[in-house]
């Protein structure tokens, strides 16, 4: 006896799909052309450097940028996959890996700021003022005291393993070593809370500086640079059907934008107000093997 | 508590000087949480209803599938609709990720089971002897339905309350099928994580506390529309 409201709620919920169906294309034919997704790392968005960049871009362009930020790991598969149309990360090694296969393209340099080591301000590992961060590791480990991990496959967890490996050490879960799995704002806070050492880029833990006693233990060694590369996602390694989505365009202007004089001025001059000293240095123009002298 | 304190002083002073970012950031949270909750109603109570009072094969498993249903995690539904919308997934051609529709979609997937179980145990718990009394009445099937619907009414805006408060309040899902991109799909919730990552704890709380004001704002009209019509009758 209730076939007739079974039959109406069906017709209901179908009118409703075309709805949200047509919603949907119609808004993708309004911004097709200008939309166009960045991947990048956490530390970009929550340094507040991008807030400062897009708005100049988009001003200037046009062109509408979606910023997507995840770990740098998420945002290479995100590059691979043809999901993004530019790429701000900062793990040239696995970047170089895309760039060998083609599947990005217009490599370039942006900038560069440095990991640190901080850790509580006591100090219980005693590796203030070790020469190099492998040396650090290897006396955390020593003394059994407690290392927080991003553990999420970013930029930053990238080159923790990579110091790790240098010192010789497979670090293994447990309660000398913890991995958060979350960007590193959060994993600041916990190092903070369970008063552990961590690797951090110096961007995120001056911005978070505030709410931390957390001190800086290593720095300044040249295998501690963090550098940040942008380049476009080559629609030609795709399918057509994904490269037709793609905004080109968009993503060259990106690019070019980013290692213009402008934005290289804006780059450089951020974060100075606040905290004394430049997050990022400008590194347009440069090659990688310049940096840090 | 020097903290606490900071963050409710900065919520009065966002509300006061009624910065646009945030009104921006309420209203589409309002939008997109309104329009799935809208969208979950219209799917949920039919489906509720039509669970509730016809008795086919299949139908406990149905039941059972509504009732497990109300736990999804937010972030495995993010997760499977990032999957269907992705460039790469079968729906990439509607070119929705990333904006407040693939964000409603996600939502509603959440909400449905929620208003399809609240449904179904209202209208399900009125007594048999009124349909047979409106059918004795004359009732033809709309006439029957509607009035079923009418005295299920206290259980069917808890449907939608429970609805509206389980997307209100999820991140998952937002912050992966809506990116968190400023001006377009920054919700309350995925707001509060950025500035928690930034290292703005007085904001986030401040946010924070908007967000349980709106979703208690809200939550307040449902029921003193639901408490007010049930005390005519």
């Amino acid at each position: 006896m209730f076939k007739k409201t079974r039959y109406l709620s069906l017709a209901i919920l179908f009118v409703f799909m075309l709805c949200l169906v047509g919603c949907g294309q119609n808004a993708e034919q309004a911004v097709k052309k200008t939309d166009v997704i960045l991947a990048t790392t956490t530390s970009t968005q929550d340094s507040g450097l991008l807030d400062e960049l897009i708005p100049v871009f988009e001003e200037k362009t046009g062109y509408k940028i979606k910023t997507i930020a995840v770990g740098t790991g998420a945002a290479l598969a995100m590059g691979e996959k043809g999901e993004a149309d530019v790429l701000l990360t900062h793990a040239p090694a696995d970047e170089q890996k895309l760039v060998e296969a083609g599947l990005v393209t217009n490599y370039q340099l942006v900038m560069h700021n440095d990991f640190v080591i901080v850790g509580p301000a006591d100090d219980p590992a005693g590796i203030k003022g070790t020469a190099t961060a492998a040396e650090a590791l290897k006396k955390i480990k020593e003394s059994n005291s407690l290392f927080v991990s991003r553990g999420d496959d970013s930029g930053t967890h990238k080159m923790e393993k990579k110091l790790w490996e240098a010192a010789g050490i497979t670090p293994e879960v447990g309660a000398t070593y913890q991995e958060t799995g979350q960007g590193m704002g959060q994993t600041l806070i916990v190092a903070e809370q369970n008063k552990g050492y961590t690797l951090t880029d110096r961007g995120t833990y001056l911005a978070q500086k505030k709410n931390l006693t957390l001190e800086i233990m290593v720095e300044g060694e040249k295998s501690l640079l963090n550098i940040y590369h942008v380049m476009q996602v080559n629609p030609e390694k795709f399918s057509e059907d994904i490269a037709g989505k793609m905004n080109t365009e968009g993503a060259k202007a990106f690019v070019d934008f980013l290692v213009s004089a402008e934005a290289q001025e804006i780059i450089g001059n951020f974060g100075v107000d606040t905290y004394g000293e430049p997050l990022f240095y400008p590194d347009a123009g440069k090659s990688e093997d310049e940096l840090g002298k | 508590m020097q903290l606490i304190w900071d963050g409710l002083v900065q919520a009065f002073f966002i509300l006061l000087n009624l910065d646009p970012e945030v009104l921006e950031v309420c209203w589409l949270t309002l939008k997109v949480s309104g329009t799935a909750t809208l969208v979950s109603v219209l799917i949920g109570v039919p489906l509720g209803c039509i669970l509730a009072l016809s008795r086919f094969p299949g139908r406990n498993f149905l039941v059972s599938l509504a009732n497990f249903g109300m736990g999804l995690p937010p972030v495995v539904v993010g997760l499977w609709v990032s999957i269907f919308l992705w460039r790469s997934g079968p729906f990439g051609s509607l070119g929705i990720i990333y904006t407040p529709t693939a964000m409603i979609i996600a939502q509603a997937v959440i909400a449905s089971p929620l208003v399809i179980s609240f449904t179904l145990a209202a209208v399900q718990q009125i007594s048999p002897r009124l349909r047979l009394h409106l059918l004795a009445l004359g009732a033809n099937r709309r006439q029957l339905l509607w009035n079923l619907i009418k005295e299920a009414r206290l259980g069917l805006l808890a449907a939608v309350m429970a609805g509206f408060g389980g997307v209100i309040s999820e991140v998952g899902a937002s912050q992966m099928v809506g990116g968190n991109i400023k001006g377009e799909t920054r919700v309350l919730t995925t707001a509060t994580v950025m500035e928690v990552n930034k290292g703005n704890f007085d904001v986030a709380i401040a946010l924070s506390v908007i967000l349980l004001a709106l979703a208690y704002g809200v939550t307040a009209l449902l029921t003193s529309l639901q408490q007010r019509r049930s005390n005519y009758e």
